[in-house]
C-alpha cells in the first residue's frame, strides 16, 4: 500500500534565504557559460525565480537564482550534451521540469522526436559569443515544453 | 470581485496529492504556471539520480537556527523532527533538508520584505541537514510569525517552514511548506488551498508532539515527508550496504 506524497507548495519570494546563500551555478569551472533569462506569460522577466541544473551521467548539480532581468547564469560542462533543468519561482506551486540540449543531437533522439520544431527549438540552446543562451518561458506562443513528473 | 474569483475554491478530492498549479485564488500563478499540458517523459528519463550531497555540505549550527548569532532569537523556540519515506514507507537516507522561515515577528531577513515587523539581529531564518540512516531530520528553531501579503485584500499567510529535499533520485526533489496544528489562518490561504484534497492538505500540517517536546526548553512538532518512489536504484542501494 503506497503512501500518498507530501504535496508541492511554491518556493515562494524569499528561497534565496534558504537556497542560495552561496553561489552554486558552477557545474564546471573549466566550462562553457551558459545564461538566459526566465520570462513569464507577458514576456516580463521573473526576477524572483531559480533554475536548477542537473547532470545526470556525472551528477553535476548547480544552481542559480534570477536577477532583476529574470537572468540566470551558469558554467556547464563542455562535453555535456544535454541537462535536466528544474524551474521554481513564486507564484508556481510546483517546480517545472524541463531539459537544455547544450547542443544539437548527433542521431536520433526520441524525446525531441515526439516534438513539433517550434517545441524543439525551446529545448536548444543557441551559441552566442563564447557562450549558450537558453531561455526560459512560461506560457504564451514560444513558451518552454515542460515535462511531467 | 471576490465572488467571481474566489480565494478559496472547494475541496476537490480527485487532485490527489497533487497541487494545481493555475489555482486563480494565488494570483501569482497567472502569468506563470504553464498552460500547456505537461509532455510524458520516456521511461528511460524518469529515474535519473539526484545529487548527492554530504557532510561538507553542511556548517556548523546549520540544524539549529537559534545559534547562528551572537544572542538568541526571540519567540517560541521549537524542534521540527521527522523522518523522510518514500511512497513505499522506505526511508530516504542522506537527504540534503534545507529550510527557511520568517522571524517570530513574521519578517523575513529579505530585501524585498517590506513587511513594518522588526528584524531580529539574532536570526537569520535559514537550515539545513542530512537525514540519517532511519530518514530523520531534526532543526531547533523558533515558531515563524504569521504575515501580510498583497495577493488580495487582507491577506495573511499562516505560519509555515519552507522545506526543500533533494531525495535520491530526479523525481524526488521537492520544495514545500510546513504549517501549524490549529492556525486560524489555513482556512482563509489559497496557497495551502491549492492543495485541493483535503487529505492531501493533512499531509502539509505538523503534529504537537509531548514526546519531542523537551521539558523547560523547546516545544515538539513532529512532521514527516513522503517523496515520490524510490525506484530500483533505491532497493539495490539497500541491498549493497
Amino acid at each position: 500500500m503506497s503512501r500518498p506524497r507530501t504535496p508541492s507548495q511554491t518556493v515562494g519570494p524569499y528561497y534565496a534565504i534558504g537556497l542560495s546563500r552561496r553561489p552554486q551555478n558552477v557545474l564546471d569551472p573549466d566550462g562553457i557559460e551558459l545564461s538566459g533569462r526566465l520570462l513569464d506569460g507577458r514576456g516580463e522577466p521573473i526576477d524572483d525565480g531559480m533554475v536548477e541544473l542537473w547532470d545526470a551521467e556525472g551528477r553535476r548539480f548547480g544552481r542559480c537564482g534570477t536577477d532583476g532581468e529574470g537572468r540566470f547564469r551558469f558554467r556547464v560542462p563542455r562535453d555535456c550534451a544535454v541537462l535536466e533543468a528544474l524551474v521554481f519561482a513564486r507564484g508556481l506551486l510546483r517546480h517545472q521540469r524541463t531539459r537544455v540540449y547544450l547542443r544539437p543531437p548527433d542521431g536520433d533522439d526520441d524525446l525531441l522526436a515526439a516534438l513539433s520544431p517550434a517545441e524543439r527549438e525551446t529545448l536548444l540552446a543557441r551559441p552566442e559569443g563564447d557562450g549558450l543562451v537558453f531561455d526560459i518561458r512560461m506560457q504564451g506562443e514560444r513558451a518552454t515544453v515542460f515535462f511531467g513528473h | 470581485m471576490r465572488d467571481e474569483d474566489p480565494v478559496v475554491l472547494p475541496d476537490d478530492e480527485s487532485y490527489g496529492d497533487e497541487v494545481q498549479v493555475d489555482y486563480p485564488g494565488y494570483r501569482s500563478t497567472r502569468w506563470r504556471a504553464p498552460k500547456r499540458p505537461l509532455v510524458p517523459l520516456p521511461e528511460r528519463l524518469r529515474d535519473l539520480a539526484g545529487p548527492v550531497f554530504g557532510e561538507d555540505a553542511l556548517e556548523p549550527a546549520d540544524n539549529d537556527l537559534t545559534r547562528q548569532h551572537e544572542g538568541e532569537p526571540l519567540g517560541e523556540r521549537i524542534i521540527v523532527s521527522g523522518r523522510v519515506l518514500d511512497e513505499d514507507g522506505r526511508p530516504v537516507r542522506g537527504a540534503l533538508v534545507e529550510v527557511w522561515q520568517a522571524n517570530a515577528a513574521g519578517r523575513y531577513r529579505h530585501d524585498v520584505d517590506r513587511h513594518p515587523a522588526p528584524l531580529d539581529p539574532n536570526f537569520s531564518g535559514a537550515g539545513r541537514c542530512l537525514t540519517d540512516d532511519e530518514g530523520r531530520y531534526r532543526f531547533t528553531t523558533i515558531k515563524p510569525g504569521a504575515y501580510p501579503w498583497g495577493n488580495h485584500d487582507n491577506a495573511w499567510r499562516p505560519a509555515h517552514i519552507h522545506f526543500s529535499l533533494f531525495g535520491r533520485l530526479f523525481t524526488q526533489r521537492l520544495v514545500t511548506q510546513m504549517y501549524f496544528p490549529g492556525d486560524p489562518l489555513l482556512a482563509h490561504d489559497p496557497i495551502f488551498h491549492a492543495v485541493r484534497n483535503p487529505k492531501a492538505r493533512e499531509l502539509l500540517i505538523a503534529r504537537f508532539d509531548p514526546e519531542t517536546t523537551e521539558p523547560e526548553w523547546a516545544l515538539g512538532y513532529t512532521w514527516d515527508i513522503v517523496l515520490g518512489r524510490g525506484g530500483p536504484g533505491t532497493t539495490v542501494f539497500e541491498e549493497t550496504r
